[in-house]
């Protein structure tokens, strides 16, 4: 330590100013300040996985939005009911062996060639009878595109073995084969009009009704047949069974006039000769593209009633994402309201409002939708009323979080200052204190939004909440429409829970960076 | 503490009453349905005359409120089994529900609770990274996307279990059998691996915490080893908020998984809720809600209590 009595007497004259013509003040910042949400920017950039996550959202989102625009074949509400249930099939990457329409299965010999004999018969529209098995697998139509393994078993010791090809690849589409519809005269003429346009055939001869047709109603047994499995007739009028091989012609049972030419139409009855519908037999395959103009394309297959279920899936996300969206929203404006009021005021205001929220938090969640259900969805349609109970209850976790962070912040010296200086109570809730939580609730109402997709497509699952009709769906009652027969039709299940799994997944990690971008103190604590 | 329990307990109860009272107004606004059948119609009516289902709501409620607290008698189901008492219906629908959560329950603590304690001592290492987003993709997966995967891959893939639980006539007449049990596994798996992984989460989270406490430092610093000084403070401490949770899933078991039950055709509570609905049963429904209700603020107090019984550190219900 100095002493101070050292240099007692140093004359003023001795003394300089320091920085005597340099002004000290305030350096102006270099940088720009860093505010609170500029720091939580920083870091939740840095958070790679919550990125992701946001980019993925993103592109489901955009996906829904953007779905209708790209698939112009059809819209929405189009249905077809002989495509439903089919898997994918996009005809640009079927040359990459995907989206190709196909399922693997088992077949009996009768159901392969009732499959194989619809390319036969595609190719012979004729009735010319001339063509062979193998040309017929090398047809456009055929829908047997790859034969598995024969092999034949016996269940029971003795009996006759049964021949069984396993693993056979079938376009699911073609399989709808031939169908037996009824017409117009006009729209005859139209068909006959589009064939010779596009050099395309729709038309097929008609089937005889005899004993050597199995099923009079399936238009696909065009060829004779002893319990659907092929027959000839030698000339003794016996029936000799046909087996599998390339060069077999498969003998037709088409209906023919005096000439032996095939019949194409026939008059089903009702009004006049020239009023009166007529039968035709058609290729459903080039039926759907007279009818459509387009061959069938499905990015990811048809639903069970025969909607697109790209589309469907993406009207399901734009429902469960605009609901999810409004709730949180709607949860944030009331709970901060209600929040504030509580944290603010506290005393008997707070115990009182507490105990409301309390008690309505108390409510079994699926109680208050059912009830809410049962009462409104007559009145005002199935979506409000579920939105009505999602915001009846769901503003309360908000409410809370708020109330916390006005506890929090209402006995710092800053909210004292600014009373002090005569700000009203408004002022300082709105101004003063609730910037501060902002972050918190902001966070805590993304995380809202993952629980509502997740409720929304249990209620609707459930059939609590009945959300499917020809216009709205949503993810849930995609996945209950999958219900029960979706271990046949797995693409029917696959995609509504790949995306319901993928948004549930993206917004907790999307939340979660959030959440550790608004509070510091969190970082490293919790993924 | 008494005192404290005992309010929360009166607390309770009042919520009770005023939540109760709520959707029984609720649900005996709500238009009856009857059965088309012409002579069960005219049954039925008469019953619900004698029952006082056609008085003013008020009055009815006060019937209501009489027969519960004298004869235990919480209405009648029409539908579902016809002149059931509502009582009735619901437990014989409890044991189903219980034994299947249960057995999750006896599944995902422990497994749950040991992958937690592993991912925290191996923080940021590939095990820990590898466990937290694993969990981070289970918590996130809703749970009926499980019992599909669960289906498809053990019932449909492999053929190792059942698609659905048995019936009782299917498996020998009881529910304890192995036959039953067997059948079991699969809604067992898929409400699993959601529990699991909330366990896990829950728990890394909290000893990750305790373990970088300065305590943790001060047991080192005597000489305990990092095993011991984890099992003995960190843990013991991580604890606190862990069994008070577990405790509240441990009451949720009565509740059941609606969509679980559903998809896995348990003849269990939730599966008795969408059929009252479905049915019109609304004496059932009213059972069930009582039912829901009760059990949801049971598990709320139970909770809060145990904090105090657990750690006497935190004293309850006092002044912040």
């Amino acid at each position: 330590m100095m002493n101070n009595n050292e240099y007692p007497n140093i004359p003023a004259e001795k003394f300089v100013m320091v920085n005597k013509d340099h002004r000290i003040s305030d350096q102006k910042f270099e940088d720009k300040p860093i505010g609170y949400f500029k720091d939580a920017w920083i870091r939740f950039r840095k958070n790679k996985g919550s990125i992701v996550a946001a980019c993925i959202i993103l592109a489901i989102v955009l996906f829904s939005l953007l779905a209708p625009l790209m698939i112009r074949d059809h819209s929405a509400t189009f249905m077809d009911t002989y495509y439903a249930k089919k898997p994918s099939r996009v005809l640009a990457l079927q040359k990459f062996g995907i989206a190709k329409g196909t399922t693997s299965r088992n077949f009996s010999e009768a159901g392969l060639f009732r499959d194989v004999a619809m390319g036969i018969g595609a190719e012979d529209h004729d009735g010319t009878g001339q063509v062979t098995v193998a040309e017929g697998m090398a047809s456009y139509y055929q829908p047997i595109k790859y034969i598995g393994t024969r092999s034949e078993y016996t269940e029971i010791k003795g009996a006759k073995p049964k021949v069984v090809y396993s693993s056979c690849s079938v376009e699911n589409y073609l399989e709808v084969g031939f169908l037996y519809r009824s017409v117009e005269q006009a729209e005859f003429r139209r068909i006959l009009e589009w064939q010779e346009k596009t050099g395309l055939q729709a038309l097929y001869p008609l089937v005889e009704t005899n004993e050597w047709n199995l099923d009079p109603q399936d238009a696909n047994y065009w060829f004779k047949s002893k319990k659907g499995t092929p027959v000839a007739i030698n000339e003794k009028g016996k029936a000799e069974t046909l087996s599998f091989a390339d060069d077999v012609v498969l003998e037709d049972n088409y209906k023919r006039d005096a000439d032996g030419k095939p019949i194409y139409y026939e008059y089903t009855g009702g009004g006049t000769h020239d009023t009166a519908q007529y039968k035709i037999r058609v290729l459903y395959y080039n039926y759907y593209r007279y009818l459509n103009g387009e061959e069938p394309r499905y990015l990811f297959g048809t639903d069970s009633q025969g909607y697109d279920l790209a589309l469907r899936l993406a009207g399901g996300i734009r429902l469960s994402m605009l609901l999810a969206v409004a709730i949180s929203a709607i949860n944030l404006v009331l709970g901060a309201i209600y929040g504030a009021i509580e944290g603010y005021y506290g005393g008997a205001v707070d115990m009182i409002l507490e105990r409301i929220s309390d008690i309505l938090n108390d409510v079994p969640f699926i109680v208050v939708v059912t009830l809410f259900q049962i009462h409104l969805a007559n009145k005002v349609g199935a979506v409000p009323s579920l939105l009505f109970a999602f915001v009846v209850t769901g503003w309360i976790g908000t409410a809370a979080r708020t109330r916390t962070q006005f506890y929090r912040f209402k006995g710092q010296e800053y909210v004292l200052a600014a009373r002090t200086l005569g700000a009203r109570d408004r002022r300082i809730i709105w101004k003063h204190i609730f910037p501060n939580s902002l972050g918190t609730i902001i966070t805590s109402s993304v995380l809202v939004i993952p629980g509502v997709i997740s409720s929304e497509s249990m209620l609707s699952y459930l059939g609590i909440v009945k959300l499917g009709d020809a216009n709205t769906t949503s993810l849930g009652t995609l996945l209950s429409d999958a219900a029960g027969i979706w271990t046949n039709y797995p693409h029917l299940l696959l995609y509504p829970a790949i995306v319901l799994s993928l948004l549930m997944i993206c917004f907790n990690l999307f939340g979660n960076g959030l959440r550790d971008a608004f509070n510091p103190s969190l970082r490293g604590v919790e993924e | 503490m008494t005192k404290y329990v005992l309010k929360r307990i009166v607390l309770m109860f009042f919520t009770f009453f005023v939540i109760v009272t709520m959707c029984f107004f609720l649900i005996r606004m709500l238009p009856r349905e009857l059965p088309t059948d012409k002579n069960l119609q005219r049954v039925i009516l008469a019953r619900w005359e004698a029952l006082g289902y056609f008085k003013p709501l008020i009055v009815q409620y006060g019937i209501y409120l009489r027969n519960v607290v004298t004869q235990w008698d919480f209405g009648t189901s029409w539908y579902i089994q016809f002149r059931e008492p509502a009582w009735n219906v619901l437990t014989s629908r409890l044991l189903p529900t219980v034994l299947v959560n249960l057995y999750s329950f006896i599944l995902s603590v422990p497994v749950g609770i040991l992958l937690g304690i592993y991912a925290a001592i191996k923080k940021n290492k590939w095990q820990d990274q590898f466990i937290s987003t694993t969990v981070m993709v289970f918590v996130s997966v809703p749970s009926y996307v499980y019992a599909f995967l669960v289906q498809y891959f053990l019932y449909f893939k492999l053929g190792w279990l059942p698609l659905t639980v048995y019936s009782l006539a299917d498996a020998g007449g009881s529910w304890w059998t192995g036959k039953m049990f067997h059948s079991m596994i699969a809604p067992i798996l898929a409400l699993s691996f959601g529990q699991i992984a909330g366990l896990c989460r829950f728990t890394r989270a909290e000893l990750t915490e305790t373990l970088t406490s300065d305590y943790m430092l001060l047991a080192r610093t005597k000489g305990l080893t990092r095993a011991q000084a984890t099992a003995r403070h960190a843990l013991k401490n991580a604890m606190v908020p862990i069994l008070p949770m577990i405790i509240g899933t441990f009451i949720g078991i009565l509740g059941g998984s609606m969509i679980i039950e559903q998809i896995f055709a348990i003849p269990g509570v939730g599966q008795l809720y969408i059929k009252s609905i479905n049915l019109f049963d609304y004496d059932i429904f009213m059972m069930d809600t009582v039912f829901y209700t009760f059990i949801g603020l049971l598990a709320g107090i139970v909770i809060d209590i145990s904090y105090g019984f657990i750690d006497p550190r935190i004293r309850m219900g006092s002044k912040k």
